[in-house]
């Protein structure tokens, strides 16, 4: 067999690699047993449980549990996605000289930078599909602010992956993998995420500044009441603003 | 292409010439890797100039990067990624790639199946390495430590390649400690330690000391019975004053100096007249590895 190996050189158009390296990134992700629990058998389980465990404990709140909790459990989906699952992946792309390689290829940092938010939204678009299916079958109700829905997805987004990239930068891997889960798991138990800051009493008035009880609140106002929560959006921008600037200033790419 | 870095590398400064293969050859430690990332875009150095294709590593990354083709000593892969999925991936990257099942046959990934990366052996991994820098048909190949941690086969398989990539019209530049290695493939071979060159030269003009005052060639005398007593003197003598001759031992000796189409003979006539019976009479080049031990004072391989 012979390979001509003659000189050819040149880069792809900037949109394919883009989409190659969304859908390679997108792919590694679905084929990892610990990311998929992550993304979708955990943020399931507390839907599931919070929906029966309320019903089980005559707890109630101004409207339906599954109404309630569905918005939280796709805020803790973004969560774990944007923030959770980006830390260690890139974590481990830097010890695996997965970034390094990729440095020397035709693609940008610009193009792997946006690779990865194009995968995280694809990954998130499945997270909706699955929990929302779910919430569905458990007789979710939405009254949906479309708008209100797109900013905080996209903003949580942006803010819990500018802090993800931040713990990345600055850990180890293995650092990074016990930092995110740690966080991850405060967040979730009492960060506001999946039950709204009112319910927290007093505590409430702290938490809701947090990125997690600003995209929980935000996503609860724009499924639950068909409103767009512009002080809890905001509070996420200013995360999304303080992540990037720590990421920039500290990220090393190797 | 100049480069001309510090740091790990001091005050280096080689030409590649193009459609050529260099060696880089030096011990652990002596700043091959640095020098290579120099040229690659990854280092910037504090002094110097670096030039590759005519453009600089740094502030011409983005036209650079397609034109050159990069294996890092080790990773370079995401952890679960099967070996040709890694390669197809590096392949989107670029316009016009090789054809990657061609290229994964003929470095033997196919055999990797759906192995994630991490359990892939040393040797496979290299070979993704290799199949990663050429997948997007560069006009240089800057390869790492090609063959480090593969099996004899496979290296002789990688040398092949190589020189097919130098016939095909590519550049090659290779960092190796192995002295076969730079012998077998280099047009010409840098040889650094401690971030300095310390000679260049085709293996040929290293090991003839054309660039040093070092004797040519090697001859090494063995006998069934021990030399009788002024050996060496007398044959210093058979053979001319630029001669070296060094007992080894009372039944060996190593002869170093200028060689031509007699020496042999008359080393043969010398033993017969002292009535000594060679047992064996061997002439080679000096290597590489003398060539280095000579320039430092130590082993390459330590």
């Amino acid at each position: 067999m012979n390979t001509s190996f003659a000189p050819r050189p040149g880069a792809a158009p900037l949109p394919r690699m883009i989409a190659a390296q969304a859908l390679m990134e997108t792919r590694l992700m679905m084929r990892n047993g610990e990311q998929l629990l992550l993304a979708v058998v955990i943020p399931v389980i507390v839907l599931v449980v919070g929906v029966r465990g309320t019903k089980a404990l005559d707890i109630t709140f101004q409207h339906s549990s599954v109404d309630v909790f569905t918005p939280g459990v796709l805020a803790l989906a973004v969560m774990s996605t944007a923030f959770t699952s980006l830390a260690i992946t890139t974590g481990f792309e830097r010890r695996y000289g997965v970034i390094k390689r990729l440095g020397s290829s035709p693609l940008p940092r610009s193009g792997l930078l946006a690779g990865k938010v194009c995968s995280l939204l694809l990954v998130e678009l499945g997270q909706l599909v699955v929990i929302g299916s779910v919430g569905m079958a458990l007789g979710w109700d939405p009254d949906p602010s479309l708008v209100g829905t797109f900013l905080a997805v996209v903003l949580g987004t942006a803010a819990f992956a500018s802090l993800g990239l931040f713990v990345a930068g600055v850990l180890r891997a293995e650092a990074t993998l016990a930092a995110a889960n740690l966080i991850y798991l405060l967040l979730m138990a009492g960060g506001a995420v999946i039950i709204p800051s009112v319910a927290y009493g007093a505590l409430g008035n702290l938490v809701r500044w947090l990125p997690s009880g600003a995209l929980g609140d935000a996503m609860r106002d724009a499924l639950i009441r068909d409103t767009i929560a512009w002080s809890n959006l905001l509070v996420l921008l200013v995360w999304a603003a303080i992540g990037t600037f720590l990421t920039a200033r500290t990220f090393r790419w190797e | 292409m100049r480069y001309g870095d510090k740091v790990a590398v001091d005050g280096l400064s080689l030409t590649v010439e193009r459609e050529t293969i260099t060696a880089v050859l030096g011990p652990n430690g002596a700043g091959k890797t640095t020098t290579l990332e120099t040229c690659e875009g990854y280092r910037r150095p504090q002094q110097g100039m670096v030039r590759v294709l005519g453009l600089d590593p740094v502030r011409d990354r983005r036209e650079l990067l397609p034109r050159i083709g990069v294996m890092l000593q080790d990773g370079g892969a995401w952890s679960g990624v099967r070996a040709m999925e890694m390669l197809r991936h590096m392949a989107r990257l670029h316009a016009h790639p090789l054809d990657v099942d061609q290229l994964g046959e003929r470095l033997g990934l196919e055999e990797c199946g759906s192995t994630p990366y991490r359990r892939l052996s040393g040797g496979q991994q290299q070979r993704l390495g290799l199949a990663m820098a050429l997948v997007g048909r560069p006009e240089i190949a800057f390869v790492d430590e090609p063959t480090a941690g593969m099996d004899p086969k496979a290296r002789r398989g990688t040398w092949e390649l190589l020189e097919e990539l130098r016939a095909s019209g590519v550049t090659v530049v290779l960092t190796t400690h192995y002295m076969e290695e730079a012998e077998r493939l280099a047009d010409r071979i840098h040889i650094i330690d401690r971030g300095r060159l310390i000679a260049t030269g085709t293996a040929l003009e290293l090991t003839r000391g054309t660039a040093g005052r070092q004797p040519a060639a090697t001859i090494r005398l063995v006998v069934s019975r021990p030399f009788p007593p002024g050996a060496p003197e007398s044959l210093r003598r058979a053979l001319g004053e630029q001669t070296e001759v060094t007992l080894l031992d009372e039944v060996s000796l190593l002869v170093t100096g200028p060689a031509d189409a007699s020496t042999l003979a008359n080393i043969s006539g010398w033993c017969q007249e002292h009535g000594v019976l060679p047992e064996s009479l061997t002439l080679g080049q000096r290597t590489l590895e003398d060539v280095f031990l000579q320039l430092t004072g130590r082993e390459l391989s330590a």
